[in-house]
Parts: C-alpha cells; sequence; structure tokens
C-alpha cells in the first residue's frame, strides 16, 4: 500500500499559505505542482553540467546530451513505445499536435478531405485541425457525445468516407474528466485506414499508458500536467509515420550536413528538434517520471478516482449546484466541473480564492463543449492529482458554502 | 480587502438601469467570450448628454455591477466627460482593487460606454 499522506511532503508549494490560508490547489488539469526532486533536478543541471546538448565534444557537454536522451529513453518506457526514434520533445502538448497538423496533415490533406475531431476537444487539439482544414479546404467532423458520457460511437462509425484522413480525439476530457473507449476508437479507425492522434495531455501521469496495446499513431502530452516542468512537451509517433513526415522548423541540430544550396536532415527524432532544446527541465522531466513510477500509475488512478467519489458525494449534498457529471460516472477521472446556481464561475473562484483554494473557471479551453454541448457561459472546474486529500475536498465544501452564504 | 462588498454585492442583486431602452442613439455589445461575461448597452443621446441609458447582460458580480454603476454615472453626464473616463474611474465606483484578470471583467462596460457614446475602445 502506498501512503498518499507522505507524497504531500514532497512538494514545497504545498506548504506555502495564499491570502493568509493553507494552499488548497485543486486546478492540476491545467498545470500540476513540482516534487522537491523535479525542482532540485533543474538547479542541479545548472550547477553541475549544464552545457548545449549534440554539440560539444568535452565531457560537460557529453554529460548533459545522456542525461538528455536519457529522459527520452525512459519516455519509450513510460508509453511503451517501440524506440527512441519515436519520441519527438517539443515544448508542450499543443506544439506537439502542431507539429503533425503542420508536417503530416498539411502535406497531405486535399480539399475535400474530412477530419473527424470529438466534441470533447480542448482548443489545442480543434484550433490546429481547423487551420488545416482552411489552408486545405477540408472538413471538419464534430463527434458529438451521449448523455452516458461517451462517445456517439455509432456516430463516429458511421462518419468514416474515403475522404477521411485523421481522427483526433482526447484521452480524457479537461472539463468532464470522461475517459474516451481509446483502443475501441483507434480500432474502428483502423478498419478504415484512417490514422488517429490521441491527446494525452489529462491521461498522461493519471493513468497507464501503452501506445502498443493501443496501436496509437499520434500522442501528444505536457511534462508540466504530471509533475515535470513547463516548457517539455512529447509527441509520440510511429516510426514509419514519422519517417514520412516533413520538418516544419528547420535549423541547427536538426540537420547531418549543409552546404551553401542544400541541407541533408538528421535521423529521426533529431530530425524535428531544430535549435536547441529545453534540455535543462527535459532532463528534470526524467525525476518526475520516476516519482510516477515508483508509485505506479495504476496506484494514481485508483487514488484519483476514490478521492472523485468522495467529492461527488459531498457535492451531490449540496443544494445549489449543478453538477456536470456523466450518467456513466464509471468512465470518469480526478476532474468535476459544476455550478453554483445564481453564482457566475468566476465569482465561485474569487471567493475560493481568498480561501487560499485554486479552482478553474471559465469555459476551460473547450468552448464548444461548455457552450454547445453543456450550453454554459462558464463552469467552475475542481481537478484532482496524488497529492489531494479528502482534507481539501472538505475546505472546498466549507468554501461553496461562503459562496452561497455571499449571495444568497 | 473582500472583493464582494456590499455595495457590489447590492448593484449585482438589483441592477440600476436594466433592459432595453425604446429610443435608442446607439445600442452596443461587449463580451469577454472566454470568461462568459456579456453586456449589451442602449444609448439615447441629445444635444451631447447622455440622457438614458440601459443595459442588460450576463456575467460575474464584477462585470454586471460595473455596468450597474457605469450606467447611474453617465446617465445625465455630457458626451465629453464621459469620453474622458477611464479605468481609475470604474475603480473609484466599485471602490475595490482588482487583480489583472478581474480587471477585465470590471472594464468591459467601460468599453461599451466608450463605444455607445462615439469614442472608440481603449483601455
Ligand atoms: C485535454 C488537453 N489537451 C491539450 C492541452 C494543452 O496542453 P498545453 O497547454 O500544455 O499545450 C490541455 C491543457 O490545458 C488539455 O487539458
Amino acid at each position: 500500500m502506498i501512503n498518499f499522506k507522505n507524497i504531500k511532503k514532497e512538494f514545497p508549494i504545498l506548504k506555502t499559505k495564499v491570502n493568509g490560508k493553507d494552499l488548497v490547489y485543486l486546478d492540476n488539469a491545467a498545470t500540476t505542482q513540482k516534487p522537491k526532486s523535479v525542482i532540485n533536478k533543474i538547479t542541479e543541471v545548472y550547477e553541475n553540467y549544464n552545457a548545449n546538448v549534440h554539440r560539444g565534444i568535452y565531457s560537460l557537454s557529453e554529460k548533459s546530451t545522456e542525461m538528455y536522451e536519457n529522459t527520452r529513453e525512459n519516455i519509450v518506457k513510460f508509453i511503451n513505445a517501440k524506440s527512441i526514434k519515436e519520441i519527438v520533445f517539443t515544448r508542450n502538448c499543443t506544439e506537439s499536435i502542431n507539429l503533425v497538423a503542420n508536417s503530416w496533415a498539411k502535406n497531405l490533406c486535399m480539399p475535400g478531405d474530412e477530419i473527424i475531431v470529438s466534441i470533447l476537444e480542448h482548443h489545442s487539439n480543434l484550433v490546429p485541425w481547423q487551420e488545416v482544414s482552411k489552408v486545405k479546404g477540408a472538413k471538419l467532423i464534430y463527434v458529438p457525445l451521449l448523455k452516458s458520457g461517451e462517445l456517439d460511437m455509432d456516430f463516429f462509425i458511421n462518419s468514416f468516407s474515403d475522404r477521411t484522413k485523421l481522427v483526433c480525439v482526447t484521452g480524457m476530457s479537461n472539463v468532464l474528466g470522461i475517459k474516451t473507449d481509446l483502443k475501441r476508437i483507434i480500432k474502428s479507425a483502423h478498419q478504415n485506414n484512417v490514422k488517429v492522434l490521441v491527446d494525452a495531455a489529462q491521461l498522461a501521469g493519471h493513468s497507464i499508458i501503452d501506445v502498443q496495446d493501443l496501436d496509437a499513431d499520434f500522442l501528444a502530452f505536457s511534462s508540466h500536467k504530471m509533475l515535470g516542468p513547463t516548457g517539455v512537451g512529447v509527441l509520440y509517433a510511429k516510426e514509419e509515420i514519422l519517417e514520412e513526415m516533413y520538418p516544419y522548423i528547420f535549423g541547427g541540430d536538426m540537420i547531418r550536413s549543409v552546404d551553401k544550396e542544400n541541407s541533408v536532415y538528421a535521423d529521426l527524432p533529431t530530425r524535428f528538434e531544430a535549435g536547441t532544446p529545453n534540455f535543462a527541465d527535459i532532463i528534470a522531466f526524467d525525476e518526475a517520471l520516476k516519482f510516477l513510477n515508483d508509485i505506479g500509475l495504476e496506484n494514481i488512478e485508483k487514488y484519483e478516482r476514490n478521492l472523485f467519489l468522495y467529492a461527488k458525494s459531498k457535492l451531490e449534498k449540496m443544494k445549489n449546484l449543478e453538477l456536470y457529471i456523466p450518467e456513466n460516472h464509471e468512465i470518469c477521472g480526478g476532474i468535476i466541473s459544476f455550478n453554483v446556481l445564481g453564482v457566475h464561475a468566476h465569482d465561485v473562484a474569487s471567493i475560493l480564492d481568498q480561501e487560499g483554494i485554486c479552482i478553474r473557471a471559465g469555459m476551460l479551453c473547450a468552448q464548444p463543449l461548455v457552450k454547445d454541448f453543456l450550453k454554459e457561459n462558464a463552469v467552475a472546474r475542481i481537478s484532482f492529482y496524488l497529492y489531494n486529500d479528502e482534507e481539501d475536498v472538505e475546505k472546498l465544501v466549507t468554501g461553496l458554502e461562503k459562496v452561497t452564504r455571499i449571495f444568497e | 480587502m473582500d472583493l464582494y462588498q456590499e455595495n457590489i454585492l447590492d448593484h449585482y442583486k438589483n441592477p440600476r438601469n436594466y433592459g432595453d431602452l425604446k429610443n435608442v442613439s446607439k445600442s452596443v455589445k461587449e463580451s469577454n467570450p472566454l470568461c462568459g461575461d456579456e453586456i449589451k448597452m442602449d444609448f439615447l443621446l441629445e444635444n451631447g448628454i447622455v440622457k438614458d441609458v440601459k443595459f442588460s447582460g450576463n456575467g460575474c458580480a464584477i462585470s454586471q455591477a460595473s455596468a450597474s454603476m457605469l450606467t447611474d454615472e453617465i446617465k445625465g453626464k455630457k458626451v465629453v466627460e464621459v469620453l474622458k473616463m477611464g479605468k481609475e474611474d470604474v475603480l473609484d465606483l466599485l471602490g475595490i482593487d482588482l487583480s489583472p484578470a478581474r480587471l477585465k471583467c470590471a472594464l468591459l462596460s467601460l468599453y461599451a460606454v466608450k463605444r455607445g457614446v462615439g469614442g472608440e475602445r481603449n483601455s
């Protein structure tokens, strides 16, 4: 048994006070806090072996290069990829998705082609595809959500045509916490010879990801949402697909040789990593992977699920809340969106902030979902991670009671 | 200081000048789509004076209370005076300091007012 109580101690920020109150951090879907080991690693890099990677012949550079590549190797294991050639470092999940849009989709899509997305998508997995559609004259098809919380799989399966080029789907909704049936989605897409991009921003670090078992073609995520530093994203893509892709950022590091007119581009994956990478943070990202692996993703998933159930039961007891929890909440991870009746979500967030409680409010970067599906102008959202506990939920409930009192 | 002062809550719960104008010189809409704040303001301008103004909208207490206070403030005022109003005037009306994120909510109605009386949107 993992003792989750001790985990909180590893996160220095959780000891700080906000507006004179103990910090209760419930905005993990936006970004997560960092354990000491990650923070210390960043300092360690800068104090001990800061040197540009893949460039110096001297030992300092060799050391940083080795550490940098070590993170890549551990990401291979973390998502069960086949090789380091399939792991490209980017700045964030959004950039990973844009890399696929620019280097793969734009070269492939023709006027009249179709890209399937789901209504659950975060703007990061929508706007790039709108852009591809605009430039290439392709069309976006939205898979709707059933009341149960599942994507409408009949609609999905029937939406394939010989013009379908790509399916882009989130592994977990950042608004409703819904985990999509990725295996089934990918299987039916492949039966139609269509490739699938998985936005794993909310899934990574919360559930086990096995890209081979899923048979995902592309999978994108951000380090900062899984205990790691900001400024680090990952794109996984099958080697044979990456091999076909043409880079869209050019310059140093991504080349093998350069003469006056022409250049030969580097092997995978560095072909897609032009310029000096954020190596210090990438090296520190490895500490986040280690932290998660030590606890075990299965344990984390179970822990968050229990916290979800606890919060659900507490919030359901409050009379003036509208909870956006799907009928089949079994498929939800540790995210709950809600509104306090008669109070705008921003006011809820501001009052909770005075109590030291951080929650998200607004469109949550998912305007089509919030506006067209939930039919709301704004929602409030709590999202858990492994350092949250029942006490946090109780403080939230007390905070929400204060909201109600103020607006009575 | 507490954001949710009595006067703000009062204006939020009992907004002044709420609704539509029958006689309209100009009607403007402003919104912060990502926050979900929306304001519509109707203006009746006569001889360089804001003869009447009404607003309707949807959004957080800060955005709606500032619209209520601001419409109260500008009613009967000269347009040239209204055009001179700025961020500080809105904060004075609210009687609080706001973080940059919440300032956007408060200034929405100022933008509407500026456009409504003929000026351009600027803060
Ligand atoms: C589902 C989902 N996809 C993509 C992103 C984008 O992540 P990032 O901002 O790190 O690129 C987020 C984060 O907000 C998200 O929740």
